[in-house]
């Protein structure tokens, strides 16, 4: 079984943490990898820095620059993942757009990922029909989970067909807006979390955007199985360099 | 229609929204609500009676339509064929942009929105666009790259006069890919009641077949105009500028399916194709996504974006338009890269044979005529597309005026 599955069929709320790869230093993908887990993360995402993120804030898009600036490459990723089982084993999902994973190519994006033990794939800007008819048997070829957004504006018959087509879980949007820290949420965001609830999805849920602090993580995971965050963390290795993780995780889970 | 008919081939958008292989929507779910209410919606609401009244009317009475056709004899006596100047410059604003802001901001009324969000690069569109809104009485923010503001002053005190709010793009390399982000992030953000007004051919599907609609009354009007002075609706030649390729999209609109119109791209060359400064992006670019939409840009071997380079702002963009880039594989239109000098050059001369000064990426497409012999007996379309105005002071530091 996939990790990402067993890993959600734990008894427990999920604390998923993304951080950019190859920052703040070129070479601190795996530390953090290993820090993370090592301090009771359940899952990672990490980020492969595009030039143009569409989809996130400030902070990602300064970290995904400064990646970038560094030398961080697809190659360069799978190279520093290349023996990342010897040393973890929580589920890793990738996330990235889809322009650097299509220059890759996209099956051998996915054959890599497969090699090296990536469990999944979170790719904002891959249309879900393009998805479906044209990468869905590559993923399931390579055995990637593939995970996809709703936002508060996605349509219910539109949230089936996600949950019809998805095999991992569901990233739920917490509000519209791109990546980006917050310190609370507002009660239609309260609404909207126990809407989806009560939809009693197949796939479980795990809410992200917007969350940064124990607070928030205690809030998005009342109905919700998880939760992400990112930008909060961009900021803290920011602020404290790679070697602060603990902290970091520490103050959500403690 | 016959079945021979029905299969015939096509350069239009096919109905998932692609141009061959390239355009489609590749947005973040976020942006699916927006681009599929307009998807769903743009084609009836443009053809109801009531908006073609109001559409019409506007481009009549505001714009100033229809443009001239105008037989630019000296430069035909240069070049030795029979030149015909379309001229967008002589549209309220200057350029071909008003067109698709007029229709853009027309559709959003009928979508019942109330706040609109632009890019811009040079600031063409960003007029343009803050024009409409002061129009129609709506909030207008533009964003424009942080390094374009300061090149730019003249086009930002412009759309400040028109009540727009100008919004600095500070992420990324400054310019107008990264101005474009930042008004799809600013959708993201307001998905209710905002439009975003994309400013050429590009985007996720509706917008590259929306656009080129709006734009679609240049070769509607060439067509009437040719046949008056011509006695036949179609020129032999169709040349214009590619930035994202709305203008071109325009003056081609009518010609795509009609193979005795030979079709002519021009792109900016830079400092030369393989300078390291160019926005040649057919022959520079390879396939992928940008801005939501598949199609050919520049990028390193990794996938990320490149910044393209040209002396006009309206042409550094590191994408085409998907019909573009589909005319271009398909090889239904020609593509002629053009260096900045060369299109300097080939702008005095416009402005000294005709007294017509015209825009820089203008400028490119003139160019076309030292680089590519026509008959005699041809008739060439050029698309004017805008005027000059917003580049003297280019043209007087390249020229020491
Ligand atoms: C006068 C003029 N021509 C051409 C362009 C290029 O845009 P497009 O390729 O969309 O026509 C611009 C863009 O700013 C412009 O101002």
């Amino acid at each position: 079984m996939n990790r990402i599955n067993q890993k959600l069929q734990e008894d427990k709320k999920l604390l998923s943490i993304y951080f950019t790869a190859g920052f703040p230093k070129l070479h601190d993908t795996v530390s953090i990898i290993e820090n993370l887990e090592k301090n009771g993360v359940d899952m990672i995402e990490i980020g492969l820095p595009f030039s143009d993120p569409l989809a996130d804030g400030p902070t990602i898009q300064a970290s995904s620059t400064q990646a970038l600036k560094n030398g961080m490459t697809s190659k360069l990723l799978f190279e520093q993942l290349a023996n990342i089982r010897q040393s973890v084993s929580i589920p890793l999902i990738i996330m990235g757009y889809l322009n650097p994973m299509m220059q890759y190519g996209i099956e051998a994006f996915c054959a890599k990922c497969k090699e090296v033990g990536v469990d999944g794939l979170i790719i904002p800007d891959m249309p879900v029909d393009v998805y479906h008819e044209q990468y869905q048997k590559t993923f399931e070829k390579y055995g990637l989970i593939n995970i996809f957004l709703i936002t508060p504006q996605t349509s219910e018959e539109r949230i089936r067909f996600i949950d019809s087509i998805s095999n991992g879980f569901i990233y739920m949007v917490s509000s519209a807006g791109t990546t980006g820290a917050k310190n609370s949420f507002s009660d239609s965001q309260a609404t909207y979390f126990e809407r989806i609830g009560a939809m009693n999805l197949k796939n479980p849920q795990i809410v992200g955007f917007g969350i940064s602090n124990k607070d928030t993580f205690t809030q998005a995971t009342q109905k919700a199985k998880g939760a992400i965050i990112g930008s909060a963390f961009i900021k803290h290795l920011s602020e404290h360099g790679a070697t602060s993780v603990k902290e970091f995780v520490d103050g959500i889970l403690k | 229609m016959g079945k021979i008919e029905a299969m015939k081939k096509t350069y239009h958008v096919n109905e998932k929204g692609y141009y061959g292989n390239f355009g489609g929507a590749y947005i973040p779910e976020m942006l699916y609500p927006n681009v599929e209410e307009l998807r769903k919606h743009y084609l009836q609401i443009m053809y109801e009676d009531s908006f073609q009244k109001e559409f019409k009317q506007l481009l009549k009475d505001y714009v100033g339509r229809p443009s001239p056709l105008f037989h630019a004899e000296r430069l035909s006596q240069k070049y030795h064929t029979k030149i015909y100047l379309k001229r967008e410059d002589l549209n309220h604003t200057g350029a071909h942009k008003v067109n698709n802001t007029i229709g853009q901001i027309l559709m959003a009324k009928r979508l019942g929105k109330t706040r609109i969000i632009a890019e811009t690069g040079a600031g063409q569109h960003g007029v343009a666009t803050a024009t409409v809104c002061a129009l129609m009485g709506m909030k207008c923010i533009v964003y424009m790259g942080e390094i374009d503001i300061s090149r730019q002053a003249p086009n930002v005190a412009r759309m400040k006069m028109l009540g727009a709010e100008v919004r600095a793009a500070k992420s990324g390399s400054k310019t107008l890919k990264d101005a474009t982000n930042e008004a799809i992030r600013d959708w993201i953000s307001n998905p209710l009641d905002t439009h975003y007004i994309i400013g050429s051919v590009v985007g996720p599907h509706p917008y590259p077949d929306m656009v080129a609609r709006f734009q679609a009354v240049i070769s509607e009007e060439i067509e009437w105009q040719l046949q008056e002075k011509e006695g036949r609706s179609y020129p032999d030649h169709v040349i214009a500028c590619v930035g994202g390729g709305s203008n071109a999209a325009g003056a081609f609109y009518q010609y795509l399916d009609d193979e005795r119109v030979n079709l002519i791209a021009v792109e900016a060359a830079g400092k030369g194709i393989h300078s390291g400064e160019s926005a040649a992006t057919s022959v520079l670019g390879e396939d992928g996504i940008i801005h939501g939409s598949r199609t050919l840009l520049m990028q390193t071997k990794d996938g990320q974006i490149t910044e393209p380079y040209s002396i006009s702002a309206g042409l550094d963009y590191p994408g085409v338009g998907p019909m573009h880039a589909h005319l271009y594989e398909s090889k239904r239109a020609e593509f002629i890269s053009i260096t900045d000098d060369e299109a300097m050059t080939a702008g005095l001369e416009l402005s000294q044979l005709e007294g017509i000064i015209p825009a820089i990426e203008t400028s490119h497409a003139l160019a076309v005529f030292e680089q590519r012999k026509f008959k005699p007996e041809e008739i060439v379309v050029l698309n004017l597309s805008g005027r000059g105005d917003k580049d003297l002071d280019t043209y007087i530091k390249y020229f020491n005026l």
